[in-house]
């Protein structure tokens, strides 16, 4: 059982030529083992901050982020050790993985940098956690990532992130650059992977609909701050930010009568 | 180019016929890859030649370079000197293939030294930020905006009788300063990409992440940067002799030109004696160049596939740069009127 | 002198952060980029600084004897100019370094840059002053037309890819990796001494005095045809494949692809869209090879005799005139430095990136 607490955390950036720029404004929220949260707002609402300031690639300018009550360390083992435990998926499946390198080698690496089983069984290990994201050991192993497709790659980042068995995963935009007919089979992936080992999972998103069927929480973000928190069914379904509200109007809905859009609509 | 993503769940494919990893030739073969293109393997033969020439020079040559022969001067091409005599009998074919040598190894010598430094530079300064990286970005720019061939014109003349090897040195110190910015510019974009974010969330320690992770990524910049200073290096070298900064003791084909040059070659038309050290240049030159295009076009395969697609086009009726494609195929009879491109 | 140098794709990222849509936008007014002319201004002086330094450097690297047996030699210098000479070239050994550095300085800051004794122990300041027009004129005046034909071709051979055009750059491409030397001295050999349409060298007749007559100009601009014709020849090739490989790249923008949609008009597009946006590039390179073309400005006067700042600087460096050395350096790095500044300047108000960072 592992608790993440993103406590009044603020990140100020200072922009040569044009002053500052606040990307998050007092967030907090709580993230648990076993739980999902969605973190949902539009481009430049700081939900890449969270995620970077979580691995560590940025800090807070104020506020604090502690595992398990500990602060998050700076360098050294204890750094390491907190590595380990929170990893992330990215966005970009043709970004995120090294195209001079085999699959095998970017599931093998974070094994061999974690000490995560011993040396003799990392093959095994591999072919296990390809196995556990559904995709076929044999034919994949080998391959380097051009040779995959969008779906098969972002399937490898998951399995490479779920290698040193972290306690918390943030996805961020997982499934954002992949054909809309095979994000569902990612989320689900990601679900089932949840469940079955437990983790607390920090899912970044724009798109509400997802977000919905997927976290047991939501949390608004609007250019840094938070504007709405609660359980998933309560915010879709009962905004009470002007903001969610119109997050969710602009979410097309299929079972809306066309008489009843908007006069802006060009079909009679 | 990204190919529908129809089938994400299990991958049903029979097994690859290697068992475990590739083969080394495979790797080694994809690790070369720039150099697969039609360009880059005329220009890598023809360099070949040239590295040939250089290291059998000996055997090569008919005569001594510097045979005097008083009675055979100023000779145009014959049966026993191919490309004739020059004013003291010397023959001039032995004079241009021993004169490879000096070329090919100062070209490669000074390349190697400033790419390394480049490499160095650029890497270090485009990887880390703040004021180390501008301080490093700030040399850089130093070296490339002071003008080199005055600076080496002052420097040689200092020394009396530079080895080679000093030569390329020098050579190698003032021209590290383009292929840096180069590369400095590519592993600052680089250094943002998420497979180098993911790694340093893993904890790879940062040796690990330049040598294995970047530097396979810059290697086409490299090689092309490594190929552009031999050209450099090489047209610096003869420019320098040709001079005659640099002592016309040592063998290369700028001296040559200096001391056909200073005897009037060219005004008394005796072309067998200037036209092969300068065409050699020119045949190395382009040598390299291809090569250069090879990388380019492997590195940006816009640059290859345009002008085929074009010309596909064109075979087709249609104009590569009208933005409006008819809708039926256009037949060899039916011209597109206005109609058609609705 | 410019070897064919990998292009770079794409211009290299400036390292500010990615501004998001819902960032608080600071107002800013000035069409001038204060802030990035500032700081190149600021990386010029430090270079001019690096220069100035490194020319102070080079004769007090030399062996000891030589510099002091140049003094020795010429004993009708005046007390004065023994002095410069003295602070200029390292041999007041009695005093420390740093003092040395600051008479050097203060020298310099004077315009006292020694006597020539190559030149009848004249000033190196006027001597230098002499050459240096023609050079100016020669040069700049090939390396414009070298860049408008090369960045105009390879634009147009860009546009019309797939065609015939394609088979002009190779041909262009081996003119420029022929030394340049040597296809001066070709040039000679065909068009002067065989054809006889040009005067083997030099910039004017021999016995006409600089003036401004007819006569005058017309035999510079006789002499002169030839030497310009060499370099726009032999540089025309790398601003052709520069300008076509940004070319490609750029049409194969979507913006160009609405532009097309739009209805322009063909020359439209191809000038105002694709060359205004290809032309960039190019124009950074262009201030990037400046050193290079003054290399090989050096070899071109050497090879037609041509009275420039090269010619003197080779003549200087085989009489061993120091000073005079020392000088010519000078003078050319801080045109190269100015160049580099005007290009900067160009590129500052063409590009609207750099204006927009200061908004």
């Amino acid at each position: 059982m592992s608790v993440l607490d993103f406590a009044h955390v603020t990140k100020i950036y200072n922009v040569r030529g044009a002053g500052q720029m606040k990307a998050l404004d007092d967030v907090s929220f709580t993230l648990r083992s076993g739980q999902t949260i969605g973190l949902v707002g539009q481009s430049g609402s700081g939900k890449s901050t969270i995620a970077k300031i979580l691995t560590q690639l940025e800090r807070p300018t104020s506020g604090d982020v502690l595992l398990d009550g500990t602060p998050i360390p700076r360098r050294g083992r204890p750094l390491r050790r907190y590595r380990q435990q929170l990893r992330m998926v990215f966005q970009d499946p043709f970004a995120s993985l090294n195209p001079y390198h085999s699959i095998r080698y970017h599931i093998e690496r974070p094994l061999r940098l974690d000490g995560v089983v011993p040396a003799e069984q990392i093959e095994t290990e591999v072919r296990r956690l390809l196995e556990r994201v559904r995709l076929d050991p044999q034919s994949v192993i080998d391959r380097r990532p051009h040779e995959l497709s969008g779906g098969q790659r972002q399937r490898v980042a998951i399995a490479r992130a779920l290698a040193s068995r972290p306690r918390l995963l943030v996805a961020d935009e997982p499934v954002s650059m992949l054909d809309v007919s095979i994000r569902l089979g990612v989320l689900n992936l990601l679900a089932d992977l949840q469940r079955e080992e437990g983790l607390g999972v920090l899912y970044i998103t724009h798109d509400l609909a997802t977000a919905r069927h997927f976290s047991d929480e939501i949390i608004v973000l609007n250019q840094g701050r938070v504007v709405e928190h609660g359980p998933a069914d309560d915010v879709i379904l009962n905004p009470q930010d002007p903001y969610t509200r119109e997050l969710r109007a602009a979410s097309p809905d299929p079972e809306k009568h066309f008489a009843s859009q908007s006069p802006t609509g060009g079909i009679r | 180019m990204t190919t529908p993503a129809t089938l994400d769940i299990r991958t049903v494919e029979p097994a690859p016929a290697t068992p475990s990893g590739q083969s080394f030739w495979t790797k080694l073969g994809s690790a070369f890859a720039m150099f697969r293109n039609g360009k880059s393997i005329a220009g890598l033969v023809i360099l070949g030649f040239f590295v040939l020439i250089a290291i059998f020079a000996d055997v090569l040559a008919p005569f001594s370079p510097t045979a005097v022969n008083h009675t055979a001067r100023f000779q145009p091409p014959s049966a026993e000197h191919w490309l004739g005599t020059t004013h003291i009998g010397e023959d001039v074919l032995s004079q241009v293939i021993h004169g490879t040598r000096g070329v090919i190894v100062v070209g490669f010598l000074a390349a190697i030294i400033a790419t390394i430094i480049a490499i160095a530079v650029g890497v270090i300064s485009g990887y880390l930020s703040g004021w180390k990286s501008e301080g490093l970005s700030a040399l850089t720019n130093v070296f490339l905006v002071i003008p080199g061939l005055p600076l080496i014109i002052i420097v040689a003349s200092m020394f009396d009788n530079p080895p080679l090897w000093v030569i390329a040195a020098v050579l190698g110190l003032i021209g590290w300063a383009w292929g840096a910015r180069v590369l400095r510019a590519q592993t600052m974009s680089l250094r943002n990409r998420d497979f180098i974010q993911a790694a340093r969330a893993n904890g790879e320690p940062l040796r690990r992440i330049i040598t294995i992770e970047m530097l396979p990524n810059l290697m086409a910049l490299i090689a092309a940067s490594f190929v552009g200073t031999v050209t450099a290096a090489i047209l610096s070298l003869t420019t320098l002799s040709y001079i005659g900064v640099i002592p016309v003791t040592t063998y290369n084909w700028g001296t040559i030109l200096n001391w056909a040059s200073a005897q009037g070659a060219f005004q008394q038309n005796q072309w067998w004696w200037y036209l092969p050290p300068g065409l050699c240049i020119a045949a190395i030159g382009v040598a390299l160049s291809l090569i250069n295009f090879g990388i380019d076009e492997y590195v940006n395969p816009r640059l290859r596939s345009a002008g085929e697609r074009a010309r596909a086009l064109r075979k087709q009726g249609l104009n590569a740069n009208s933005a409006v494609t008819a809708v039926r195929p256009v037949t060899a009879t039916s011209t597109p009127t206005k109609e058609d491109n609705q | 002198m410019t070897a064919v140098q990998p292009q770079l794709i794409e211009p290299p990222a400036e390292d500010a952060l990615e501004v998001g849509t819902t960032a608080t936008a600071v107002k800013g007014r000035s069409r001038v980029p204060w802030r990035f002319l500032g700081s190149r201004a600021l990386f010029y002086l430090f270079t001019l600084w690096a220069a100035i330094t490194i020319n102070f450097f080079l004769p007090r690297m030399m062996k000891g004897d030589a510099v002091s047996q140049y003094l020795a030699r010429n004993r009708n210098v005046s007390p004065e100019a023994a002095d410069a000479l003295r602070a200029l070239l390292g041999l007041d050994t009695d005093k420390s370094l740093f003092q040395q550095y600051l008479d050097y300085w203060s020298h310099l800051l004077r315009g006292d840059l020694g006597v020539s004794l190559l030149h009848g122990l004249r000033p190196v300041s006027e001597v230098i002053s002499q050459a240096l027009p023609w050079t100016l004129g020669l040069v700049g005046f090939a390396t414009i037309i070298s860049f408008a034909v090369g960045t105009i071709g390879g634009a147009v051979i860009g546009w019309r890819r797939g065609s015939r055009l394609d088979s002009l750059i190779p041909i262009t491409t081996f003119l420029s990796t022929i030394p340049y030397f040597w296809l001066g001295l070709l040039a000679i050999a065909v068009f002067s001494v065989n054809l006889g349409w040009f005067p083997i060298g030099k910039a004017y007749g021999v016995g006409m005095r600089p003036e401004w007559s007819a006569e005058f100009i017309g035999q510079v601009i006789h002499h002169g045809t030839l030497p310009a014709l060499t370099i726009v020849i032999a540089s025309l090739g790398g601003w052709m494949l520069g300008m076509r490989n940004m070319m490609l790249t750029v049409l194969d923008e979507d913006y160009i692809t609405v532009a097309q949609a739009k209805g322009l008009p063909n020359r439209t597009v191809l000038w105002r869209y694709a060359a205004r946006n290809a032309v960039l590039p190019q124009i950074q390179s262009f201030a990037l090879s400046l050193g290079f073309i003054v290399g090989g400005t050096i070899v071109m006067e050497m090879v037609f005799s041509y009275p420039g700042i090269g010619k003197l600087l080779l003549d200087a460096t085989n009489a061993k005139d120091y000073a005079l050395m020392q000088g010519v350096f000078l003078v050319i790095t801080v045109s190269v430095l100015v160049a580099n500044i005007l290009a900067d300047v160009a590129y500052a108000f063409l590009d609207p990136r750099t204006r927009q960072t200061e908004a």
